[in-house]
C-alpha cells in the first residue's frame, strides 16, 4: 500500500514525511496528479492561505485529482488547511477582501475566522496556537483507536471548519467557542490540528488512518 | 482550553549543545538531537534551538541538526540565532523547523519580520526580544540587542506591538535583568507585554524552580514559559515541572 503526500507549495512537508517514515508507512511526495492517482491513499497537508492554496491546487491540476480520488472512495486525510479547503468555501480571502474563497466542495460546509474575544478578562489570541484538547464526538470510531477522550493535540490556525452535517463530526475543541476539529465523510477524514506534530498521541492517531477501511 | 506550554531552549554551538553536563538517562552529552529526544520523551511541548556559532563557515552545521531533529521529534520546534536574511530563514524552515526566531537582525531590519511572515505565515515567525528595566522608557523597559550588550532606542512595548503589526506570530520575551539569576521571571514586563499584544508571549529568563513557572504563567499572564539550565543540569525534569504546575491549577499537557 502506497500513500501519496500532496505537495502544492503549501508549506513544509518535512514533518509529515518524517512521521510516516517513523510509522513505517510507505509514502512518496509528489505534485504530479498522474503519479498521485496511482496512490492507494492521499495525505493532504497544508499550512498556507486558503486562497493561495486553492490557486496552487488548480494550477497543478490537483483539485481534479482530489475530486476524482474522493469519488472513487479512496481514503484521503486532510490536515490543517487541507481539512478546511475540502469544504465548499472559506472566509479566508486575499488581503482579507469581502466575500469568500471557493474551495473544493468535497464536503458541504464553510470555514470561518476564529473570533477574537475575551476570556477571564483577557483577549483570546489568534492564531489559536499550541496544545488544546479534542473531545471525541464519535467514540469507537476506528480513527480514534488508542486515543483517550480530551487528548491534547498541536494546533496552529486562524480559521475553523463548520461542516453542514453534524453527523460527520469526529471531534470538537474549545477556544472561545466550541468548534469542529475533526470530521469524516465517506473516504475523507480531516483534522484541524497537526497529528504529525502532536507527539506520540498524534502519531497513534495518524497511524489509525492507514488501517482505516472506509 | 488551550494549554500553557513548557518550552526548553538548547544553545547550540557548532552542532553541539553548550549546557547539559549533568544530563542523565544515557543521553549522549553534547548532542542536541539526543537531548531534544530526551525532553520529547519527558513531555516537553516545544523546543527552541539557539545557534550561537560565531563563525559563518560553521553555520551550515545547524541545518544538519535541524534536519535530524525533524526526523526524530514530533512536536513543534523553533530555530534562532544568526538568521539575518530571507535565505537563512528559508533554509531552516525547509530543513524542518516550524518557526524561526528573529532577534537582533529584526531590530536592525524590521522588514525581515514582514518578509518572513509573507514567506511562511505569521505562525512561523517569532520575535525574540531582550529587555532591560529602564525608567527613561515610556513602558519602563528598553530593548537591548547582541545578548544584552547593546542598548537600542526602542521601547519594549512599542517594539512588541510594531513587530506584531509587521507579522510576528509569537514573542519570546527575555529579561536580561532576570536572566541567569534563577530568582524567577520578571513578572511585570511579562504581564505588560502579554496583556497588550494579540499574539502568544513566551516568558524567558530567570527560571530556577517550578514555582517560578507557575508565577509567570498565572500572575505574569504568559502563554508559555521557557526553561534551560533548570532542566539541563538535571535539577528538574520537564515532567516534574508539569506535575507541579498541574497541582497548582495551571492547565498543562500531561
Amino acid at each position: 500500500m502506497r500513500t501519496g503526500i500532496i505537495d502544492y507549495d503549501a508549506g513544509n512537508l518535512q514533518s509529515v514525511v518524517s512521521a510516516l517514515r517513523r510509522l513505517g508507512r510507505d509514502a512518496f511526495v509528489s505534485s504530479d496528479p498522474q503519479e498521485l492517482s496511482k496512490a492507494d491513499r492521499l495525505v493532504f497537508p497544508g499550512d498556507g492561505h486558503a486562497a493561495t492554496s486553492m490557486e496552487s491546487l488548480r494550477r497543478l491540476g490537483l483539485d481534479e485529482l482530489l475530486k476524482d480520488f474522493f469519488q472513487r472512495g479512496r481514503p484521503i486525510l486532510g490536515i490543517c488547511v487541507g481539512s478546511q479547503i475540502v469544504l465548499d468555501s472559506s472566509d479566508e480571502t486575499p488581503e482579507g477582501r469581502p466575500g469568500v474563497t471557493p474551495c473544493l466542495g468535497l464536503v458541504a460546509g464553510t470555514c470561518h475566522r476564529l473570533p477574537k474575544g475575551e476570556v477571564e478578562a483577557r483577549p483570546l489570541k489568534v492564531p489559536h496556537m499550541g496544545w488544546n484538547t479534542v473531545r471525541i464526538e464519535q467514540p469507537g470510531h476506528p480513527l480514534f483507536r488508542g486515543i483517550r477522550d480530551e487528548s491534547a493535540f498541536y494546533f496552529v490556525h486562524s480559521f475553523y471548519t463548520e461542516p453542514v452535517k453534524s453527523s460527520i463530526v469526529l471531534g470538537t475543541t474549545e477556544y472561545g467557542l466550541r468548534f469542529v476539529t475533526g470530521f469524516v465523510q465517506d473516504s475523507l477524514a480531516a483534522w484541524q490540528f497537526h497529528p504529525e506534530k502532536s507527539g506520540e498521541v498524534g502519531l497513534t492517531l495518524l497511524d489509525n488512518f492507514f488501517d482505516w477501511r472506509p | 482550553m488551550l494549554k500553557k506550554r513548557i518550552v526548553v531552549c538548547l544553545d547550540v554551538k557548532e552542532g553541539k549543545t553548550t549546557k547539559g553536563i549533568k544530563f542523565q538517562d544515557n543521553v549522549e552529552l553534547g548532542d542536541p538531537v539526543e537531548m531534544a529526544n530526551a525532553y520529547y520523551l519527558q513531555g516537553v511541548d516545544e523546543l527552541v534551538f539557539y545557534d550561537i556559532t560565531a563563525s559563518a563557515e560553521k553555520r551550515p552545521i545547524m541545518i544538519d541538526v535541524v534536519a535530524r531533529v525533524a526526523q526524530k521529534i514530533f512536536i513543534p520546534f523553533c530555530v534562532g540565532g544568526g538568521l539575518s536574511s530571507a535565505e537563512d530563514i528559508r533554509r531552516v524552515i525547509l530543513a524542518g523547523a516550524e518557526k524561526v526566531s528573529l532577534n537582533s537582525p529584526a531590530v536592525k531590519n524590521p522588514e525581515l519580520i514582514r518578509t518572513a511572515a509573507r514567506m511562511y505565515g505569521s505562525q512561523s515567525v517569532v520575535l525574540g526580544m531582550d529587555v532591560l528595566a529602564d525608567p527613561a522608557m515610556k513602558s519602563g523597559y528598553r530593548v537591548v540587542i547582541n545578548g544584552g550588550r547593546t542598548p537600542t532606542g526602542l521601547d519594549a512595548l512599542e517594539w512588541a506591538l510594531q513587530a506584531e503589526s509587521l507579522g510576528a506570530g509569537e514573542i519570546v520575551l527575555n529579561s536580561i535583568d532576570a536572566d541567569g539569576t534563577k530568582a524567577g521571571y520578571e513578572l511585570t514586563v511579562t504581564r505588560l507585554i502579554s496583556t497588550h499584544v494579540g499574539v502568544p508571549v513566551v516568558a524567558s529568563g530567570g527560571a530556577g524552580t517550578p514555582e517560578h513557572l507557575r508565577a509567570v504563567l498565572q500572575e505574569g499572564r504568559a502563554d508559555a514559559a521557557l526553561v534551560a539550565s533548570m532542566v539541563h543540569y538535571g535539577t528538574y525534569t520537564v515532567r516534574q515541572i508539569k506535575e507541579f504546575l498541574a497541582e497548582k491549577g495551571v492547565d498543562v499537557r500531561l
